[in-house]
């Protein structure tokens, strides 16, 4: 299978259309090639590669659609595919929610390409896995990994003139390095779209320096602690609570952003239904989405074929705009505001976020405080109540007391009972924006985060 | 290769639920046409199994898969998804230099699964040059020519849609009616027709049947929302689990409905309405200890994350160091013979043999019989669950049959079997194990869940909770969550009900390696006592 170029798939995707009978007609491509390794106990215990193209196509007829999918190309099986989406189509229930084809748009440009993620062979994985093995053996401790790198692409066009093509490349690498004895565990993680800026041998020396520093953990009560959480730590619930800020589900009531009457009241019929507008952040929090950034580009259009711009979700702590579908902005009257297609599957993911930060490093940061537990990553991490976000989770791989600028002691993992909305109303200081899983993330000084329990855990 | 992609599911709690769909998308027709015939499958199989042989494997094992899926969701009146999917391939997995080698195909001709076993061969020699472990492999006897499918009463595939719809639309009214403001209903219905065959002798044809229906309700209140899910289990059953019977239920005094081996997915739905309006108005718990009374549907959960997740041998190896975690149930507590998992009345086993549970089949994804053994007998630790290259790190002879794959595309490797906690040999209810508490909870259905990563430390929710004062269900609370430590909880245990509350709960979607793979796995319980458990208020003020 190869990568299609953009020529390639403009071809595929017209001869595909030129099959159509229904009033409408979708049709995405998306293919890509994925190779990982993985090793634990300082072994390579598994590696693979996957490569994947598929074509689907979409039909419909006034308000009822078919959706079915093929990987075979050949005019045959082009002709299958339409008809059997007609088919389906004509099955299906109408859809009240469905929205007519978009037209022809304009994209801004976008590079996520590396030629060199493109061209990694089995040996490359075997020495990046290497190179964090043999360290962690030399220093008597036991390496777990994995590296997965891809490439791909995507494209959609339909039966009103709209085509869209967008293609990427990225390679994401994860450790774990323990002491033998099981008493000390440190981890990091890294991903780009370039290869070339990850060096496995490097995260895994902090790996490395957290497991050997881990070891003789004190324990600390439980209860609210001025934290550091480095980008791993917080991405998660970020991520979270920027998975919960649609539109539609804030408008129906169901959601932290919805609009609440004052108790005894009701809201006045033609009120706003959910909160944009409102200050609900520390002033420093602005987070947007931007897919010409260029540590972390994504796809300029979204799932529809929507040109997808730079967007802003929070500035200066005030919810600015909430993502919403074509039909619920329709209905309510306000902009269609689209996110960027990230295809699912080993593209998929979440939305990329970009947050303000400062200049400060973590090392800084650590210099900066004076009395602190710094977090490496959390884990488990569940949702207790969605209307005020609470989340719970634990600490792992890394937990430190820091006292008068310095890292004192390795400390017992905590478990957490914590809001997002509470935390960036909470924070004392942020650092330098890094890259963490395909997003841009601050290290984050927050006081008041609430520890409600330890763990034996290492 | 077929394409792996993420079906996002609108409307289940506000960020949606992502579910794994492997296959290309057909119509429901093509669900109920025959698949390939046996004796081309094992000629096929033979080209695999020579061509590894012929490259140098010393082992090797093919497994022609075709794998069905139907689902369908309807949010409030209307139809949101109906999905079929079919996915076909073979997986070739050998040994060579002492490593295993992996490659799969989607074309189904001699030349291609030839190639994908040469592939895997070359897979395995290029890994060797990192392997400093050996694969060894405990034996197990050639099963000849075998066929087995679950038994089931009415394949979900042969029901017609509308009759699928139709149920839906009638939960959601059910629900509608009686409180709630939305909901979102599911149908997920899994056929995985799975051909084994292996250098040991093997042609194992099975044909495995898995459906789970959940719903996702939530009622606006003036102050806020509440949710609640359906109380439906996950089951290795047809479709007629969804046809409701009374003899299936059990009524628990002052609560709620709990289901068996049939659903009745409308009236859970209308109670879910109710149940819904009651969680507006409830008070909030006072945190402090308390004696549980867990029913299964939430037990299942709480056994799955602590008893059934840390025994999984490649955890407590270090094979999932870098994902899921290790295990604080490691060999020197096990080899000890004295480590008190729980009390002397616990009794957790594993199987993949109970009928109507998820992970029921004859032979395992590497041609295993599958069984049934002890993990915590009278609460001490006696075993794990492992495979055929895992079982001689414990020094036993013979695989406990636990190897899975989730489609022919990845490769096998051990997953949970069904852990399940043996029910009281009096047969007491769930009123006879409530009507001895003084100060208690009650606490019914799955909710959010999170446990570290050495599976110490956990805190659990739930669906419904109810207060228990002197022996009585006395109303409605809410905010309710546990916090304990494994080995602490489940030394709390003091009592069970018996046989015929004995229910199987399950997990349809567990994750696990990188990359991840789901699996589906049951979890069988009575109602069981906890005393003195910690429990915490998860209501909060924010913004």
């Amino acid at each position: 299978m190869a990568i299609y170029t953009e020529s390639e798939a403009r071809d595929l995707l017209s001869r595909v259309l030129a099959f159509s009978k229904a009033d409408e007609c979708e049709a995405n491509l998306d293919g890509s090639i994925a190779g990982n390794i993985r090793y634990a106990r300082n072994t390579v215990s598994t590696s693979g590669v996957v490569s994947d193209v598929n074509l689907a196509v979409q039909s419909s007829f006034g308000k009822r659609v078919g959706v079915a999918t093929i990987n075979e190309f050949d005019d045959a099986s082009l002709e299958k595919v339409v008809r059997r989406s007609e088919e389906l189509a004509r099955l299906a229930p109408e859809n009240e929610e469905f929205m007519p084809n978009l037209g022809p748009a304009e994209y801004d440009s976008v590079d996520a390409w590396s030629e060199s993620t493109a061209g990694v062979t089995p040996e490359d994985r075997a020495e990046a896995a290497d190179a964090s093995i043999a360290p962690s053996k030399a220093n008597d401790l036991v390496a777990a990994g994995f590296l997965n790198d891809a490439k791909g692409f995507n494209a959609v066009m339909n039966s009103s003139g709209m085509f869209a093509y967008h293609r990427s490349t990225n390679v994401d690498f994860t450790v774990t390095i323990r002491t033998s004895d099981g008493r000390g565990s440190g981890w990091a993680t890294r991903d780009y779209n370039d290869i070339d800026k990850l060096d496995t041998g490097t995260a895994s020396a902090i790996a490395i320096q957290k497991a050997k520093d881990s070891v003789d953990t004190r324990e600390m009560e439980p209860g609210k602690y001025t934290v550091i959480l480095e980008p791993a730590a917080s991405v998660t619930l970020l991520g979270n609570m920027a998975g919960n800020m649609g539109q539609r589900a804030a408008d129906e009531g169901r959601s932290f952003l919805s609009k609440k009457a004052p108790e005894g009241e009701e809201l006045p019929e033609d009120a706003p239904r959910n909160r944009v507008g409102e200050k609900l952040f520390d002033e420093r929090v602005t987070i947007w989405s931007d897919p010409q950034h260029p540590e972390v580009p994504t796809a300029p259009w979204s799932g529809d074929g929507a040109p997808v711009g730079k967007t802003m979700w929070i500035e200066n702590g005030v919810v600015k705009t909430l993502p919403n579908s074509r039909y619920w902005a329709e209905k309510t009257g306000v902009p269609y505001v689209p996110t960027a297609y990230t295809g699912g599957g080993l593209f998929g993911g979440g939305q990329q976020m970009i947050m303000a930060g400062g200049d400060a490093s973590l090392e800084d940061m650590i210099r900066d405080t004076r009395r602190g537990v710094l977090v490496t990553r959390l884990w488990y991490i569940r949702q207790l109540d969605p209307q005020t976000l609470l989340y719970t989770g634990l600490t792992r791989d890394g937990t430190f007391y820091i006292e008068d600028g310095e890292i004192k002691y390795p400390i017992k993992n905590f478990r957490f009972n914590e809001s997002p909305i509470v935390m960036l109303n909470n924070i004392e200081e942020l650092g330098k924006p890094v890259r963490i899983n395909g997003s841009m993330i601050p290290p984050m000084k927050i006081r008041d985060f609430t520890f409600s329990s330890l763990s034996d855990a290492v | 290769m077929d394409r792996r992609d993420f079906v996002k599911l609108t409307g289940i709690g506000a960020a949606g639920l992502m579910l794994p769909i492997t296959g290309r998308m057909v119509t429901a027709a093509e669900l109920v046409e025959a698949g390939m015939d046996f004796a081309t499958k094992k000629s096929l199989s033979n080209v695999a199994l020579e061509a590894a042989t012929k490259a140098g494997a010393t082992y090797a094992d093919a497994r022609i898969g075709r794998y069905l899926n139907q689902f369908i969701t309807a949010q409030e009146k209307r139809v949101d998804n109906i999905v079929n999917t079919e996915s076909v391939g073979v997986g070739v997995r050998v040994i060579a230099n002492g490593t295993w080698g992996f490659a799969a195909t989607s074309e189904m001709t001699p030349d291609a699964i030839a190639k994908a076993a040469t592939t895997a061969v070359a897979v395995a020699r290029a890994n060797s040059k990192f392997q400093s472990e050996p694969v060894q492999l405990a034996p197990v006897t050639g099963a000849g020519d075998v066929q087995w499918r679950t038994p089931i009463e009415k394949s979900c595939f042969e029901v017609p849609i509308q009759d699928k719809v139709d149920l839906l639309l009638a939960v959601n009214n059910a629900a509608l009616d009686n409180g709630a403001n939305y909901i979102t209903s599911v149908l997920f219905q899994v056929n995985e027709q799975k051909f084994f065959a292996s250098t040991d002798g093997s042609y194992i044809d099975q044909d495995v049947h898995r459906l789970w229906a959940p719903f996702f309700a939530t009622a606006i209140g003036a102050a806020g929302f509440k949710q609640r899910s359906g109380l439906s289990n996950p089951v290795g059953m047809g479709f007629e689990y969804l046809e409701p019977d009374p003899a299936e239920q059990i009524q628990v005094q002052g609560a709620n409905v709990g289901y068996r081996y049939a659903y009745d997915m409308v009236r859970d739905a209308k109670e879910a309405g109710q149940q819904l309006q009651a969680k507006l108005k409830a008070r909030s718990v006072e945190p402090g200890k308390y004696d549980l009374v867990l029913d299964p549907h939430h037990l299942m959960l709480t056994i799955h994350e602590s008893v059934g997740h840390p025994l999984e041998l490649d955890r407590v190896l270090g094979y999932e160091a870098n994902y899921a975690g290790t295990s604080f149930a490691t060999l020197d507590k096990w080899k000890s013979g004295n480590f008190q998992y729980g009390s002397d009345i616990v009794n957790l086993f594993a199987d993949k043999t109970q009928k109507h549970s998820l992970g029921y089949v004859e032979y395992d994804d590497e041609g295993v019989k599958t069984k049934e053994w002890d993990l915590v007998k009278d609460g001490i630790l006696v075993n794990y669950q492992a495979i055929r290259d895992q079982v001689h790190m414990i020094d036993q002879d013979e695989s406990h049959g636990c190897c899975y794959a989730q489609s022919w595309s990845d490769v096998q490797f051990q997953r949970m079997p069904n852990v399940s906690l043996r029910p009281n040999a009096e047969d007491l209810s769930a009123d006879d194990i409530i009507k001895d508490v003084e100060n208690g909870i009650y606490i019914v259905g799955r909710g959010s869940f999170s446990i570290d990563q050495q599976r110490y430390n956990f805190q659990f929710g739930g669906q419904l909770f109810y207060e228990i004062k002197d022996g009585k269900i006395t109303e409605q609370i809410e905010d309710v969550a546990y916090q304990s430590n494994t080995q602490e909880f489940w030394n709390s245990c003091v009592a069970m009900a018996g046989e015929s509350d004995y229910r199987l709960g399950g997990s349809f979607f567990d994750g696990k390696g990188q990359p991840s793979q789901v699996s589906a796995v049951s979890h069988g319980c009575p109602t069981t006592r906890f005393n003195d458990v910690n429990v915490i208020n998860t209501a909060r003020k924010v913004g």
